[in-house]
């Protein structure tokens, strides 16, 4: 063999075969969306500021949903009680921010950013550490029982509600961004939000993460392998246990991370955040198709844009207009848009 | 030929929920050898490879690899060789799945068991343990797989979904060997394939005899089994009815026809 390895040979060999088309209609979907929104809206403007706000709120429900999507996927669990890791998120970031109020409100851009980086990075420490321990407790008794998962989840949920009252009190707290956050910025006679780009640019980096570790790294080789089939992993010698309580920790982890965003673009943490947030996330995973990250992106994106162009036209139709948009999607593609796990 | 067992099944009962599918089955498989599992639908062949692969307990009764029980409930005293690892609990002498494989086992299930969204190359990639990326799959035994299975080469990038049901098995075959195993189960490799494909994979399967590689193969097609095996056990009601040698079986008709309710004429 030369200094060219085989695999190497045969990529070069398979270079003349057609490769698998990225599916490109979800993506020209949102695209289609927002232009079809932007006449009826009438001022460009308001139509930008509403966009750019959407695919914002998008960024951070894809956030909070990445990990519910990556456990239902690989682990075909219910988890109910991913609300109370949203929650925990915006708690630990409201901690955060009143012990270091001083460098929050400070006018410094360093110690603002300072701020909200040690806020998610405590959210998720403390999300994915109770997220080990929710999977061991409540979730492992029950693997492969859709009903009692759903069960003991919404159980787990409502105890953890209740020992958040417990810890942060039961009545609301404010969380402002910190100063340098704060207001917005004027995008031509658009007025975009600090805080939001923010959201899309951690967004970003969590999409950027997932993908790479999915598709470059050999555990993301596993997982995706293991949502296909979790026997046949476990039967070339890899402990698929130890993988799901991996990822149930990550997607905890991640959940926290959205939830401290959340609270931030909510202003407000109050115990019920997670559960108020949790509907719209099992839309989204069924918008973008059981276990699929990418699916998951486009379905945040489809209901933050759908949400926010409603919530400007009809705004009592914005509480519906999330289930309609499922609707839909399932009317033209009944698994999802980008379907990965068929159970 | 070394007859030396290097797989046992003694007494071996699999319950499957409330129904009990296998019934005492006691069988060698001989180091370096192809023993062919053969028997009609439903005779708990399936059952029998995944009872050996972990996939399901054994309720009762030792499944031994190598001197080491891998399966069935915890035995004391009695024979040493079926006498559960000092490393592991008395009440644990099943293995889970993946300590059986870390023995070097590989099982290629009758589905395959493709991962249909990953490509040719992340399914070979994910079979062999001690590379994280492609370029450090062991080029060598890479490049004899390509010879066994050449459409896996054109194919490498190709998702492993799209291939063909034929392509698929090879590499289902071709995953298992990725790095040297020490016992390969194979299940009806052949089941719904059109005769000259079938032909390839007897040709690669003897290509893989050649090896010494020792093989456990349940198979339906008595053509296959008499090009392959070397052993044969046959399968009635989740129980051996028969353990001999291939050629034997291959030679009586009558025995053919009693066992397995067919003959090798009626396969050619």
């Amino acid at each position: 063999m030369s200094d060219t390895t085989s695999a190497v040979a045969a990529t070069a060999a398979a270079e003349a075969i057609p490769k698998r088309a990225f599916d490109f209609r979800p993506l020209v979907l949102v695209a289609a969306i927002a232009l079809i929104a932007w006449p009826v809206v009438g001022s460009s403007s308001t139509w930008l500021t509403l966009t750019i706000a959407g695919l914002a709120m998008g960024m951070i429900v894809f956030i909070a949903a990445s990990g519910l999507t990556l456990v239902f996927g690989l682990m075909d669990v219910l988890n109910f009680g991913h609300s109370l890791f949203i929650a925990l998120g915006a708690f630990v970031a409201t901690t955060v921010f009143a012990g270091m109020g001083g460098a929050a409100t400070a006018p410094s851009v360093a110690s603002n950013l300072g701020v909200v980086a040690v806020a998610v990075l405590a959210a998720m420490a403390l999300a994915g550490t109770i997220g080990l321990g929710f999977e061991r407790l409540i979730v492992r008794p029950v693997y492969g029982q859709h009903l009692k998962q759903i069960l003991v989840t919404i159980g787990g949920a409502i105890i953890g509600e209740e020992l958040i009252k417990v810890v942060w009190g039961p009545a609301q707290i404010p969380l402002p961004p910190p100063e340098a956050l704060r207001g917005s910025i004027l995008l031509g006679e658009a007025s975009v939000e600090k805080l939001r780009i923010v959201a899309v640019v951690i967004g970003l980096v969590v999409l950027a993460a997932l993908l790479w570790t999915l598709n470059r790294t050999k555990i993301g080789l596993l997982i995706r392998a293991g949502v296909q089939d979790r026997e046949m992993v476990e039967s070339l010698g890899y402990r698929i246990r130890r993988l799901f309580v991996g990822v149930f920790a990550a997607g905890s982890a991640l959940a926290g991370l959205g939830g401290c965003l959340w609270g931030m673009n909510q202003q407000i943490v109050i115990p019920q955040i997670g559960g108020q947030v949790n509907v719209l996330l099992f839309i989204v995973l069924i918008i973008g198709g059981l276990g699929s990250t990418v699916g998951c992106l486009f379905g945040a994106l489809l209901v933050g844009l759908v949400t926010n162009y409603v919530g400007f036209l009809a705004p009592k139709l914005a509480m519906f207009s999330s289930i309609g948009l499922m609707v839909a999607i399932l009317l033209w593609r009944p698994q999802g848009l980008y379907p990965v796990v068929n159970r | 030929m070394s007859t030396t067992p290097l797989l046992s099944l003694a007494g071996v009962h699999t319950h499957i929920g409330a129904y009990h599918i296998l019934h005492g089955v006691d069988f060698d498989v001989a180091a370096g050898e192809v023993t062919m599992l053969l028997g009609r639908n439903g005779a708990g062949k399936t059952t029998t490879l995944r009872t050996i692969m972990g996939l399901w307990a054994a309720s009762a009764g030792r499944v031994v690899f190598d001197g080491r029980q891998i399966g069935g409930p915890a035995v004391s005293g009695g024979d040493p060789a079926a006498a559960p690892s000092p490393a592991k609990s008395s009440a644990q002498s099943q293995l889970l799945t993946p300590a059986i494989a870390d023995l070097g086992i590989a099982y290629v299930p009758e589905s395959m068991g493709i991962f249909s969204d990953l490509t040719v190359a992340e399914n070979m990639l994910l079979a062999a343990r001690s590379a994280r990326r492609l370029e450090q799959l062991d080029a060598a035994r890479l490049e004899w797989l390509f010879g066994l299975f050449p459409a896996l080469k054109k194919f490498w990038l190709y998702p492993a979904g799209k291939l063909s049901g034929g392509q698929k098995q090879m590499l289902a075959i071709a995953r298992a060997i990725v790095e040297p195993r020490r016992l390969l189960l194979i299940d009806e490799p052949s089941k719904g394939l059109a005769p000259a494909i079938v032909q390839n994979l007897i040709a690669a399967l003897r290509e893989l005899k050649r090896t010494q590689t020792t093989v456990l193969l349940v198979e339906q097609n008595f053509a296959v089994a008499q090009a392959l095996g070397d052993r044969v056990a046959v399968m009635d009601d989740g129980r051996i009815v028969h353990r001999g040698a291939m050629a034997e079986l291959v030679a009586d008709e009558a025995l053919q026809q009693r066992l397995l309710g067919l003959s090798l004429a009626a396969h050619q």
